[in-house]
C-alpha cells in the first residue's frame, strides 16, 4: 500500500513522562479482534486513557486540555517494546499523531513505524530532557519537523538534528510502496529460489 | 574465509539482492501466519491484486483468541467468530495449509512449528508475532514482524531488512536444583533489562546453554524479544537432530540435511559485536514483582524499594509499577498471597514444563480461594499428557485442564483475570492488563506456579516436598 508521504510536519508536542511503554499498553489486546486496519484511534491507550465507566481519566497526560489536536509525541526510552502489534502504530496514527521522539524505541514497533507514516525519532536522553522542560514550561509548545533535512526546531530557536535509517527515509519521504519495490527485484527472487530448488 | 557466526551464516545465505541506500531483501524460508495479526495483510493482497507467492512455505493456525473450553459449541464472542472465520477464509482463497480449530495439531504457533518439525536449522522464520524468537532454539534466524511485513513476506517471500548486531549472551555452569530454563531467562532479562537486546539479534552459548534440552531452550530464546531482542538463537548440535528426527515435516533426506546444519555453529574466533556472561550457579528461582519482565528478584528476595534504582526513570517506573501490582517495599516474595494460576503460554506449555509442574502437584490440592488452570500448548501436548495421567495429577489437585491456545497469556478469548486479581503466571509479560483489565500478572516457571497454586502464595521450589 503506497503511505501517506511525509516532508514537514509542524504540531504541538503531547508528552507521555514512562519508560517501557509497551503495546499493550498502547493498544489493549480486546481491540485486535478486529479485521480492519482504521478506526483504532478510539482505543489508544484505552485503559489509562478512560476510568472503569467509560468516562475520561482526567489524570492521563494525553486527557489534559493543552494536549489535545496533538501530533507530536514525546516520551521515553524503549516505547513500543512489547508485542509486534501493527495496530499499536495504527492507532497512534489514527488518533491524530504524525511524529514520535524518544530516546530509544523498541526494533519491531520502530519498524512498524515507518511502514504507517508515522515518524518516530531518537534523541538523546538530554535533548529528550530538554523538549520535556519545554512542554512543561509552555503549554501548547509546538516543534517543527523537517524529514528531508532530518532536523526539528522550536519558535525559540531550539534546534536538533536528527538520523533516520536512509532507505525508511526515502521511503517515507516518496510514500512508497514497499512491496511493490521488492517486486522490481522479482527476477532476482526467482534466481535466488532457482537456485535453491525452491518451488521446482 | 574468515570465522563467522551462526547468525552471520544464516544471514549471508539469505541474502537475495542488496544495493546501497536500500535495506537488504532476505528471503524467508518459512512464514508462521495466525488469526489475529494476518486479516489485514490478506486484505492488502486482494486490494493490490497480488498472490501469495509460495503458499507451499507458509502455514496458518489458529491460537490467539480460541476458546480452550468446549470447542463443540459455537465461540460466543461474534468479533473473534469473525476473526477466525476470516483466517480460514483466507487460507483457502490463498492455498495456505490452516491448522484449524478443530485439528488435532491444532495449538500455539510457537509449539506447533517446532513440535511438527516446520521449525529446523539454518532456516529464516517470520510470523507476526514477537515471541517467534522461540524457533531460534533450533539454529534458526526466526523473528516477529508486523501486519504490513506479514503482507510484504505474503507478497514476496522476501523482507526487506537491515542487519543487526550480535551479542552473544554465554551462561557457564550448572543450574541448580529446581532452577528451570525460565528462571535463568527471567535473571537474564533482569541484569541486561527490557532494552539490553535492542537492535542485537542473540546468540545463547556456553555449556549450561549446552545442556539445556529442546525444550529448555525454546523457552530460553522465546524471551529474547522481553530483552528486546527480535531474535535469540542457540547452535544446532545432536540434540536438535534428535528433536526433529522423524517428525512429520522434517527433511526426507535427513542425514544429508544434518550434514548441512553441522556447519553452522558459529566458528571458533568469531565476533560478536557484544558479549555477556553469567554463571549458572547464582541463578535462583525467579518472580517478577513489577510490570515488565525485567523487574524481577530472585523468591528469596523482598520487593525492592523504588528509591534503591540510580536512574529518575527506573525509580519513577518502580512507583508505578508497585502501585499497579499492589505492593510494598520490602515484602518478602514469598509472602506475596495469589488468587489465580496459569500455567500455559508459547514459553512454558509443553511436555516437559507440564510434566514439572504435575511432579509438584501430585498428592497435593490447590489451597482454598486459588483458581489455577493447565493449558497445553497444542493438542498434540494435550494428547501426550493425557496418556501419561498428567491430566489426572492436575484436575485431582483441583486444576482446570483446557484446550490448547494461547489463553490467558494475552486474556483475548474469555480467559481473563478480573480486576484486582492476582497470578502466578508463566507466561513471558507482566504488562498492566495483559492477563485481563486490572489484573496483576507474576511470572515463574512452571514448577514454582505450581508450587504458589498448592500453597496460595510463592514458596521457594527449592525446598519442595515432593510426595
Ligand atoms: S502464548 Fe502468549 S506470547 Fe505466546 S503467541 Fe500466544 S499470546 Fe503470544
Amino acid at each position: 500500500m503506497p503511505l501517506k508521504p511525509f516532508r514537514r510536519h509542524t504540531g504541538v508536542v503531547a508528552t507521555l513522562d514512562r519508560v517501557d511503554v509497551d503495546t499493550d499498553q498502547i493498544i489493549p489486546k480486546q481491540f485486535l479482534k478486529r479485521i480492519e486496519r482504521t478506526g483504532f484511534g478510539q482505543f489508544l491507550f484505552y485503559d489509562w486513557r478512560y476510568l472503569p465507566d467509560g468516562s475520561e481519566n482526567p489524570e492521563f497526560e494525553l486527557n489534559r486540555p493543552e494536549f489535545r489536536g496533538a501530533s507530536i509525541l514525546l516520551t521515553r526510552r524503549n516505547f513500543g517494546c512489547g508485542s509486534s502489534r501493527e495496530h499499536a502504530p495504527w492507532a497512534l496514527e489514527d488518533y491524530g499523531f504524525r511524529v514520535l521522539i524518544a530516546p530509544s524505541f523498541a526494533d519491531i514497533f520502530y519498524n512498524n513505524c515507518f511502514k504507517n507514516g508515522l515518524l518516530p525519532i531518537t534523541l538523546s536522553e538530554e535533548q529528550v530532557e530538554e523538549l520535556f522542560g519545554r512542554v512543561r514550561r509552555r503549554p501548547g509548545y509546538q516543534l517543527t519537523v523537517d524529514l528531508e533535512q532530518c532536523r526539528l526546531w522550536d519558535q525559540e530557536g531550539l534546534e536538533f538534528a536528527f538520523t533516520v535509517p536512509e532507505f525508511q527515509r526515502h521511503c517515507l519521504l516518496h510514500g512508497l510502496d514497499q512491496i511493490a519495490l521488492t517486486l522490481q527485484h522479482e527476477d532476482k527472487i526467482l534466481a535466488y529460489e532457482r537456485r535453491r530448488g525452491i518451488g521446482a | 574465509m574468515s570465522a563467522k557466526t551462526l547468525f552471520e551464516k544464516i544471514w549471508e545465505a539469505h541474502v537475495v539482492h542488496e544495493e546501497p541506500g536500500m535495506q537488504t531483501i532476505l528471503y524467508i524460508d518459512l512464514h508462521l501466519v495466525h488469526e489475529v495479526t494476518s486479516p489485514q495483510a490478506f486484505e492488502g493482497l486482494r486490494l493490490a491484486g497480488r498472490r501469495v507467492r509460495r503458499p507451499e512455505l507458509t502455514v496458518a493456525t489458529m491460537d490467539h483468541n480460541v476458546p480452550t473450553t468446549d470447542r463443540s459449541l459455537p465461540i460466543a464472542d461474534p468479533v473473534a467468530q469473525k476473526q477466525i472465520e476470516t483466517l480460514r477464509r483466507n487460507c483457502q482463497e490463498f492455498g495456505i495449509k490452516l491448522y484449524d480449530l478443530n485439528d488435532p495439531r491444532q495449538g500455539i504457533v510457537h509449539v506447533i512449528g517446532p513440535e511438527l518439525g516446520y521449525t529446523q536449522p539454518g532456516m529464516t522464520i517470520v510470523c507476526g508475532d514477537s515471541h517467534t524468537s522461540t524457533h531460534g532454539a533450533f539454529g534458526a534466524l526466526a523473528f516477529g514482524i508486523g501486519t504490513s511485513e506479514v503482507e510484504h513476506v505474503l507478497a514476496t517471500q522476501c523482507l526487506l531488512q537491515t542487519k543487526p548486531k550480535t551479542m552473544e549472551v554465554r551462561v557457564e555452569g550448572e543450574l541448580p536444583p529446581g532452577v528451570t530454563a525460565k528462571d535463568l531467562i527471567l535473571y537474564i532479562i533482569g541484569r541486561i533489562g527490557t532494552h539490553g537486546g535492542t537492535g542485537y539479534c542473540i546468540e545463547y552459548t556456553g555449556s549450561t546453554i549446552r545442556s539445556l534440552s529442546m525444550e529448555q531452550r525454546m523457552t530460553v530464546c522465546n524471551m529474547s524479544i522481553e530483552a528486546g531482542a527480535r531474535a535469540g538463537m542457540i547452535a544446532p548440535d545432536e540434540k536438535t537432530y534428535e528433536y526433529l528426527r522423524g517428525r512429520p515435516m522434517a527433511p526426507k533426506d535427513f542425514d544429508r540435511a544434518v550434514a548441512q546444519w553441522e556447519k553452522l555453529p558459529t566458528d571458533p574466533g568469531a565476533q560478536y559485536d557484544r558479549s555477556v556472561q553469567f554463571q549458572a550457579q547464582e541463578v535462583v528461582p525467579q518472580v517478577t514483582w513489577g510490570t515488565n519482565p525485567g523487574q524481577v528478584v530472585g523468591v528469596t528476595d523482598v520487593v525492592p524499594d523504588p528509591d534503591s534504582f540510580p536512574d529518575p526513570n527506573d525509580r519513577k517506573a518502580a512507583r508505578r509499577a508497585l502501585q499497579y501490582m499492589d505492593l510494598e517495599p520490602g515484602t518478602p516474595i514469598e509472602q506475596i498471597r495469589i488468587d489465580r494460576v496459569f500455567i500455559g503460554s508459547c514459553t512454558n506449555s509443553r511436555i516437559e514444563d507440564l510434566r514439572e509442574a504435575a511432579r509438584v502437584v501430585r498428592g497435593y490440592r490447590v489451597a482454598p480461594g486459588v483458581e489455577a488452570m493447565v493449558v497445553p500448548g497444542s493438542g498434540t501436548v494435550k494428547r501426550q499428557a493425557e496418556q501419561e495421567g498428567l491430566d489426572r495429577i492436575f484436575r485431582e489437585a483441583g486444576f482446570q485442564w483446557r484446550e490448547a491456545g494461547c489463553s490467558m497469556c494475552l486474556g483475548m478469548n474469555p480467559d481473563v483475570l478480573q480486576p484486582g486479581q492476582r497470578c502466578a503466571s508463566t507466561s513471558n509479560r507482566n504488562f498492566e492488563g495483559r492477563q485481563g483489565k486490572g489484573g496483576r500478572t507474576h511470572l515463574v516457571s512452571p514448577a514454582m506456579a505450581a508450587a504458589a497454586a498448592v500453597m496460595g502464595h510463592f514458596v521457594d521450589i527449592r525446598n519442595w516436598e515432593y510426595r
